[in-house]
């Protein structure tokens, strides 16, 4: 195990979320798709780097363009990379105190890494990778993409070449599909159905009991597509063992002390609904909730009540008020007057819309004991400055 | 360009999008607006815990579909249901309800036989088409990321599987998910930069990967444009003295003057984005546009609005 750089600490009056991050090896990132998952990840390991010190991972699934470009993963693979010390210094900012790694999660690659070195000899791993059936489960097959990402977090953890890992999750079907898919993988091993799928290949002896079963798979499937089935499944068994032994461990990482969950969301209702299954699926599995974090969120100063009633007033007295006004804007009164009406409304629409998130905030505040806010920013974020601000923001909150 | 379709004279429509761009409110106003035009709708959700039903203000769908509005008929996508209704109908089987375990069965089989829950999936739609039970079929589909894979299970199992009823199950399929005068897919993208890039990337996997047809990508919550020419310049000067307007309204008025830059600010980086799709994907694409709803809720009232501005759209 490496020793780490330097002692990772908060500094003294620090928020919630940098002293969560500061005590912790794992954190993981979940939500809805859309909600800014990544970049989340990656602006609180950019921060955690940057403060904390330390060597800080951030492992990421599906990166935007300019954000894999901040990072400096273009066309790098499974390979994590150092992002240079001078992507921080630039704009004027400081000189981190740790390192930033950024790594992309390969599926393909993940796979083919795992099944070489489960595979109890070459040929077998040979024979595994180039069956057909093995394409479609390592790239086609919607689960492996859950249980490769946590397999490949455990491996980097494992190395102990990282002191904090912070995993953005992939965007799945069933939310918590990456939590149950270590477990889901060991039992699909002990299965007695991989075992009744493997046998037609190794002995045609069928048991009374298991006949209906090949009765319905041959005439569904085809008997040359159950004996594919068959070969591939001998195969993938010969890897039982080991696999089920890894999955149950990257199971009990996932439950660690040192590994903790951030739950980020916009505050739109299907997101939001999302959340909170999110979070109370979190509670029941014995998995740590660190923060909720609210993404995105407009300005608090919309919420208020006067500049309403003066934008109702000013919709009422627009003619009025363009007449006065127009001489020193140098327009005409009428042009003044559909551009203050703008105004009114500009700020009406956008109370509504953070009336609704506070609705929302309110009813997620029963759920979390750390609740961090961070603004919606009106630029896309594409460099490591803009990752820090909202690092900034993250960890000022809470 | 040769003439294509018009969207809602297709058979089988199939709503995709990235997660959190509104997939569902407009797969359920497609479909409302094409019943009102006299269509009969089946409207499906894939996503087991979609909330389809709540865009129509209705109880919660099931696999056998429920009328929930004059012309509409809506259900939820469960694929063992669908299993079982395919061996019984399809192939023939009457066994199927008294071998025991069939859940387990299937949720094996469909972990293992790569396709299988896909192919159900999709299997039910075209099936639906088939027996001409509906006008049209509008789904409420997976996300970008796993549509290709499902909209292309037909043909990966072609692929895969010799022989078997399976196989010969999927050539009428392909038939009818290859032909754009009956099917089509919709891409629902917001104006912000990972919806339009994955619906770009997206666009391009559909061609390559798949024999089903781009009908048309919906740009949904797109943002009004506040000023008009000369407008924004005004605006600038009153903004750079809120002073005077708070004099000539009596009351603080930099608020409002924030909140409408705030307003312009977002508009232009979202413009951004938008031009950036409109390059991006084929120009023979229509590009169906849905305005952002400042409503306090979105139930059946913003439905109808999304469907009457997605009508307008496709009548002019």
């Amino acid at each position: 195990m490496t020793a780490p750089l330097q002692d990772r600490r908060a500094r003294a009056g620090a928020g919630r979320l940098e002293v969560l991050l500061a005590a912790k090896e794992i954190v993981i990132t979940c939500g809805s798709g859309g909600v800014g998952k990544t970049t989340t990840a990656a602006a609180a390991a950019a921060m955690a780097a940057h403060r904390q010190g330390g060597r800080v991972l951030v492992l990421t699934v599906d990166p935007a363009k300019r954000l894999a470009t901040a990072l400096g993963l273009e066309g790098f693979g499974n390979e994590a990379t150092r992002v240079p010390d001078s992507a921080f210094r630039r704009r004027g900012g400081a000189q981190p105190r740790g390192e930033l790694w950024a790594a992309m999660l390969d599926t393909k690659q993940s796979w083919d890494q795992l099944v070489r070195r489960h595979a109890p000899d070459a040929r077998t791993a040979e024979q595994i990778l180039t069956n057909k059936l093995y394409a479609n489960i390592s790239g086609r097959f919607v689960q492996s993409h859950e249980y490769i990402a946590m397999e490949r977090l455990y491996e980097l953890h494992q190395s102990g070449r990282y002191d904090l890992i912070v995993v953005d999750t992939p965007p799945t079907r069933n939310a918590l599909d990456f939590l149950e898919a270590p477990s889901r993988m060991a039992d699909f091993f002990s299965s007695r159905f991989l075992k009744l799928l493997a046998a037609p290949s190794r002995n045609r002896l069928v048991s009374a009991a298991s006949r209906p079963f090949y009765s319905v798979a041959d005439r569904v499937l085809g008997s040359q597509f159950l004996s594919d089935i068959g070969e591939f499944f001998t195969l993938f068994e010969r890897m039982g063992p080991g696999f089920v032994q890894r999955a149950r461990a990257v199971e009990r990482v996932l439950h660690d002390r040192r590994t903790t969950f951030l739950v980020v969301t916009t505050l739109e209702a299907a997101p939001v609904h999302e959340a909170e299954y999110f979070v109370t699926s979190l509670d029941r599995m014995g998995f740590h909730l660190g923060a909720l974090v609210l993404n995105k969120a407009l300005p608090p100063w919309l919420l208020a009540e006067a500049p309403a009633r003066l934008a109702d007033s000013l919709r009422e007295s627009a003619g009025d008020t363009a007449t006065r006004l127009a001489p020193a804007l140098e327009a005409e009164s009428a042009q003044v007057q559909r551009v203050l009406c703008e105004v009114a409304d500009a700020f009406l629409n956008y109370q509504l819309v953070a009336q609704r998130e506070a609705e929302q905030k309110a009813e997620l505040s029963a759920h979390a004991e750390v609740l961090v806010t961070v603004p919606a920013f009106d630029q896309d974020i594409h460099d490591l400055a803009g990752l820090l601000r909202l690092g900034e923001a993250l960890f000022a909150d809470g | 360009m040769a003439a294509t379709t018009p969207l809602l004279d297709r058979r089988l429509l199939f709503v995709s999008g990235k997660g959190g761009v509104g997939r569902s409110t407009v797969a359920a106003a497609l479909a409302l607006f094409a019943a009102e035009e006299g269509k009969r709708v089946l409207v499906c959700e894939v996503d087991a815990k979609g909330n389809l039903a709540d865009f129509y203000e209705t109880g919660p769908l099931r696999f056998a579909e429920r009328q929930v509005s004059p012309g509409l008929w809506a259900m939820a996508m469960d694929t063992e249901a669908s299993l079982k209704q395919y061996l019984s109908l399809q192939l023939k089987l009457p066994l199927v309800t008294r071998i025991g375990p069939i859940a387990r069965m299937f949720e094996f089989v469909a972990v293992a036989g790569p396709g299988v829950k896909e192919i159900v999936t999709i299997g039910k739609f075209c099936w639906e088409v088939k027996e001409r039970h509906y006008d049209l079929v509008v789904v409420d589909a997976s996300p970008t990321g796993h549509i290709v894979g499902q909209l292309a299970s037909p043909q990966a199992i072609k692929e895969l599987v010799q022989v078997g009823l399976v196989r010969t199950q999927t050539q009428w399929m392909l038939d009818i998910l290859g032909d754009p005068a009956k099917t089509g897919l919709v891409v629902v993208t917001t104006p912000e930069e990972m919806p339009v890039a994955e619906t770009i990337e997206l666009s391009h996997r559909v061609r390559d990967e798949t024999n089903v047809d781009l009908a048309a990508v919906v740009v949904n919550r797109v943002l009004p444009e506040l000023f008009g020419r000369g407008e924004e310049e005004v605006f600038e000067r009153l903004a750079e003295d809120p002073d005077a307007l708070s004099a000539a309204v009596g009351g603080d008025a930099a608020p409002l003057l924030d909140a409408a830059g705030l307003a312009v600010r977002l508009r232009r980086t979202r413009t951004g984005h938008l031009e950036h799709l409109r390059k991006g994907i084929d120009p023979g694409i229509p590009l169906l546009y849905v305005p952002y709803l400042f409503l306090k809720h979105h139930g059946l009232r913003a439905t109808r609005i999304v469907a009457e501005a997605l009508g307008q759209e496709l009548t002019t």
